[in-house]
């Protein structure tokens, strides 16, 4: 050994090539910070179902011990969501939430969709790059600003005339007005998915002399279906999880009868969280009525994450395909 | 000779007529027609909401001067203003400046640049695109049990450091994903080069990564802090005070940080529920007043957002070109 | 168990053991015939195997040329060089890369610290988006240099080395990539000698390169390996003729079971003889383009 390392100086060691050991200890160092905020996530996670599900059972098993599971599903006469009453219909809010988030998919997905054909088929890159930076800045108005207009603008200007409710909020307004507020949403992902579609799809169809819109509707809306469809279901699970314009527009004030007329007010599940939040200074945070808060959050946020996780399953098929 | 001639001829007008469209095609327009509307319909929304509001907030402006931005929440149009939901907000924007920035670029860079793709790793990502949708009320749900209770001896319970925190959270994802997508579009050459002198990997993100993906980054945060800025639901949920908020002069600023807290979004929340009654010597409605309020939100939330997309257009075509 | 023990029984398949660290030669692989002796070499992605069974040695101070048809896995071979293949998260490495018989693969050793010795000057030139001064002085700076005129001298030499410093001399402060393609590979070329490695890996240099760029690197090539050792990837049969002391041919494989194609080392020799007198039928094939 001895006579091979200084005879000749060219003969290295692994010593030689551990390089510098500060250097070293400062990537790993980096790699151990970096992995950490990337691995916060999960603890997020983790706190956001330990706390949800906690405090959810902590209310199941108050009113369990105050009446019973049944209070869930009111079978009164006039059945309702009266937390301050001990009455969680969960019907009334889940109704309300179902309700809304179904008029805003109807206002989103057709607007949303003609908008991202539109952005995406016909428009030309300059007409585009004016148009499609709007549609942005519309995504990135705060819903408490949606709320404010809905109730101030919306509701009494345009819904109440037209549709002849009895009040200028209601759950249509709200559902209109979260429609307008996902249709950014909508539009961006559906362009995604007609963006994907190859061009040589729509050339070769070009090709055998089909017209614009015969191509749009017969090939490339089919090819992008499924992440329509993944868009329609984001658009869902946002107009759901939405909370201000539904706790502005929707006319309730922290309890409302049960209901499927959507010009009635009412309430969907984030306004009676919203609301019964708000009540808190009062209510001290104790009490059975606070609690339901906690469930209702769980019961939301399983909603939207099974939504997601579809959506999500979609998205990433659709990756894969081309 | 004569007749050979003729056909050609008639055939040549023929192949003119179909090339130049010898019938319009009418449903092919509609139809455009139909899109262009749906498009125009969504922005028409976005109009008439600014419209309707810088409207009705002129006059505040007018009458009001800066007072209504240094005036404090109370049930007086005359006097009430917005200083408390400037101060709340800022408060905000500085923890997700302060926590959701360092933390979302650091996840974004592990992923794109680090992370192999174990099982782990996609699990990671999986979870950080759920948490982008996870509804923001249920952020509050974690902020009040967390931020209010759990820590409320570092938080103060109700407090605009628990709001800070908790929208720090709820921005996080937006962060690491546009973090994680610019990273992505840094040329693989870039880092060949700077592993290949003999940089390690955390030298070579820094000086040339993260360089090259700044511009993508910077529209990301901006985006984030845009967000955090315009949510009201958490803070809903922690507390934040939707009435009246009594100043407590002599308060230094970790006691103010602590104390009771108000911010943009929560005044407007707040105010669109008041009575409609308009203050004596003014004249002015809460409903004036918040249109006003909104203005203020909205220049800082729509300048933010406008600045992220023109900065990441800018940054797209230049690196096409 | 001490790390002393742990060097010990970890097994080397090769050579002899030594038990120190630092000190001696601790895996000492293939004697001194060699300055890069390669034995039963073989990469993986994935399952996937890219090369087999890959021997070959390396002499100093020469130019070795790696020809062969595409996918033949000779930028494979050449990136397990200075262990740039561990850039891509499902390569896999198995055997030995020897470099003055130390096993570039042990895992003691610091790749790090294999890429600042061994060089590399890639397909498509890729200068930083910075000042020509600032590309050249970023290895340099990363060992701890910081003073200017240390700085200064370092960046002169290396453009000197390169050919490149009387066309830039002026504009040092200037982007590397206002630079033409043969003058940023030149560049390269500089930012890769700026931190004096021994060995410099070159992955098709010219081929995004005009004839008169390439000429100009062939011909600095032929001066580089007074000092440097130079390991060269080409498509061009003619530029490896032309550069190149030694010749590796590598070829590809079909693999009856997965259908799917390895590499595999054919014949290497000196030059000359390659594309005079190969000894496999395959090398003659190509050098005389009948295939590939």
């Amino acid at each position: 050994m001895s006579s091979l390392t200084p005879a000749n100086p060219l003969v290295l060691t692994i010593g030689d090539l551990q390089g510098n050991l500060r250097r070293l200890r400062k990537e790993r160092f980096m790699h151990v910070l970096l992995f950490g905020s990337a691995a916060l996530s999960i603890g997020i996670s983790i706190l956001i179902v330990f706390t949800l599900f906690r405090e959810a059972w902590v209310f199941l098993s108050g009113l369990i011990e105050q009446s019973g599971l049944g209070a869930l599903i009111d079978g009164g006469a006039r059945p309702g969501w009266y937390p301050r009453d001990g009455r969680f219909d969960l019907p009334t809010i889940v109704l309300g939430t179902i309700i809304v988030s179904g008029i805003s998919v109807v206002v989103a997905a057709p607007l949303g969709l003609g908008a991202a054909i539109y952005l995406s088929e016909y428009a030309k890159p300059r007409t585009r790059s004016w148009l499609k930076p709007i549609l942005e800045v519309l995504a990135g108005v705060p819903s408490v600003v949606f709320g404010f207009f809905a109730l101030r603008v919306l509701g009494p200007d345009l819904i109440q005339p037209l549709f002849g409710t009895r009040t200028p909020t209601s759950l249509l307004v709200t559902g209109v007005a979260i429609g307008i507020l996902v249709t950014p949403l909508m539009a961006s992902i559906s362009e995604d998915a007609l963006g994907a579609v190859p061009r040589a799809l729509r050339e070769a169809s070009f090709g055998i002399g089909a017209r614009r819109s015969t191509t749009v509707v017969k090939v490339v809306l089919p090819a992008a279906v499924s992440g329509i469809v993944a868009a329609l279901i984001v658009s869902v699970s946002r107009a759901i999880g939405e909370t201000m314009v539904a706790a502005l527009a929707s006319g309730a004030l922290g309890q409302a009868p049960r209901t499927v007329n959507p010009t009635d007010t009412g309430l969907t599940m984030t306004a009676a969280m919203a609301q019964l939040a708000q009540g808190s200074d009062q209510v001290v945070g104790d009490t059975l009525a606070f609690q339901s808060l906690f469930f209702v959050g769980a019961v939301l946020f399983l909603m939207t994450l099974a939504l997601n996780l579809v959506a999500d399953r979609i998205v990433e098929r659709v990756r894969n395909q081309y | 000779m004569a007749l050979t001639l003729n056909a050609q001829r008639s055939s040549a007008e023929a192949v003119r007529a179909s090339l130049t469209g010898g019938k319009r095609d009418v449903r092919g327009m509609l139809f455009m027609a139909a899109l262009l509307a749906c498009l125009l319909l969504a922005m028409l929304t976005l109009i008439v909401l600014l419209w309707d509001v810088v409207a009705q907030a002129i006059p505040v402006f007018d009458k009001r001067g800066t007072s209504f931005l240094t005036g404090e929440l109370g049930s007086n149009p005359d006097k009430v203003g917005v200083s408390q939901g400037i101060w709340g907000s800022l408060m905000i924007a500085l923890f997700v400046v302060v926590i959701a920035f360092p933390v979302g670029i650091a996840a974004g860079v592990y992923l794109q640049e680090y992370a192999k793709p174990t099982k782990l790793t996609r699990f990671i990502q999986l979870n950080i695109r759920n948490l982008a949708g996870v509804p923001s009320v249920v952020y509050g749900i974690l902020g009040l049990i967390v931020f209010v209770q759990g820590l409320e001896w570092v938080t103060g319970g109700r407090s605009v450091i628990a709001a800070g925190i908790t929208l720090a959270l709820l921005v996080l994802p937006i962060i690491i994903i546009t973090t994680a997508e610019s990273v992505r579009a840094v040329p693989a050459g870039i880092r060949e080069a700077g592993m290949g002198v003999g940089a390690t990997r955390w030298e070579t993100t820094r000086d040339h990564v993260l360089p090259y993906a700044a511009p993508g980054v910077l529209t990301g945060t901006m985006l984030a802090t845009a967000r955090a800025l315009g949510e009201a639901a958490p803070l809903l949920l922690i507390g934040a005070i939707t009435g009246r908020l009594a100043s407590a002069p002599g308060q230094s600023i970790v006691e103010r940080m602590q104390g009771k807290f108000t911010a943009m979004p929560i005044v407007i929340y707040g105010w669109s529920n008041e009575v409609n009654k308009p203050g004596k010597k003014t004249g002015l409605t809460f409903e004036d007043l918040n249109a006003a309020a909104i203005v203020v939100l909205l220049a800082v939330v729509l300048l933010l957002n406008a600045l992220a997309i023109v900065m990441r257009n800018r940054f797209e075509k230049g690196r096409q070109g | 168990m001490t790390v002393e023990e742990i060097n010990v029984v970890r097994p080397l398949g090769l050579g002899e053991t030594s038990g120190r660290r630092g000190d001696e030669a601790r895996s000492v692989v293939g004697g001194r015939t060699g300055l890069f002796t390669t034995a039963d070499l073989s990469v993986y992605y994935g399952s996937f195997r890219a090369v087999r069974n890959v021997d070959l040695s390396i002499t100093e101070h020469e130019i070795t040329a790696f020809i062969g048809p595409s996918g033949c896995g000779k930028t494979t071979v050449l990136r397990c060089f200075n262990r740039m293949n561990d850039l891509i998260d499902s390569a896999r490495v198995e055997g030995i890369v020897a470099y003055h018989g130390v096993n570039l693969y042990d895992p003691d050793v610091n790749p790090v610290e294999v890429r600042r010795r061994i060089g590399m000057v890639f397909q498509k030139p890729n200068p930083f988006p910075k000042s020509i001064y600032d590309n050249v002085a970023y290895g340099p700076r990363l060992s701890g240099i910081k003073k200017r005129n240390d700085l200064d001298d370092i960046v002169e030499r290396a453009l000197r080395g390169a050919a490149l410093w009387d066309e830039v001399k002026d504009r040092l402060k200037a982007s590397g990539l206002g630079l033409s393609g043969g003058q940023q590979q030149r560049l390269c070329i500089a930012r890769a000698v700026a931190v004096e490695p021994e060995v410099i890996l070159m992955d098709e240099p010219c081929s995004a390169l005009d004839p008169i760029a390439t000429a100009r690197i062939e011909d600095l090539m032929q001066e580089m390996k007074q000092r440097y050792t130079i390991i060269i990837v080409t498509h061009n049969m003619q530029q490896a003729a032309r550069v190149s002391d030694r010749t590796a041919f590598f070829t590809t494989e079909i693999n009856e079971e997965s259908d799917r194609r390895t590499g595999v080392l054919v014949e290497f020799d000196r030059t000359e003889t390659m594309f005079s007198s190969p000894t496999d039928e395959r090398t003659e094939q190509y050098v005389t383009g009948r295939f590939g």
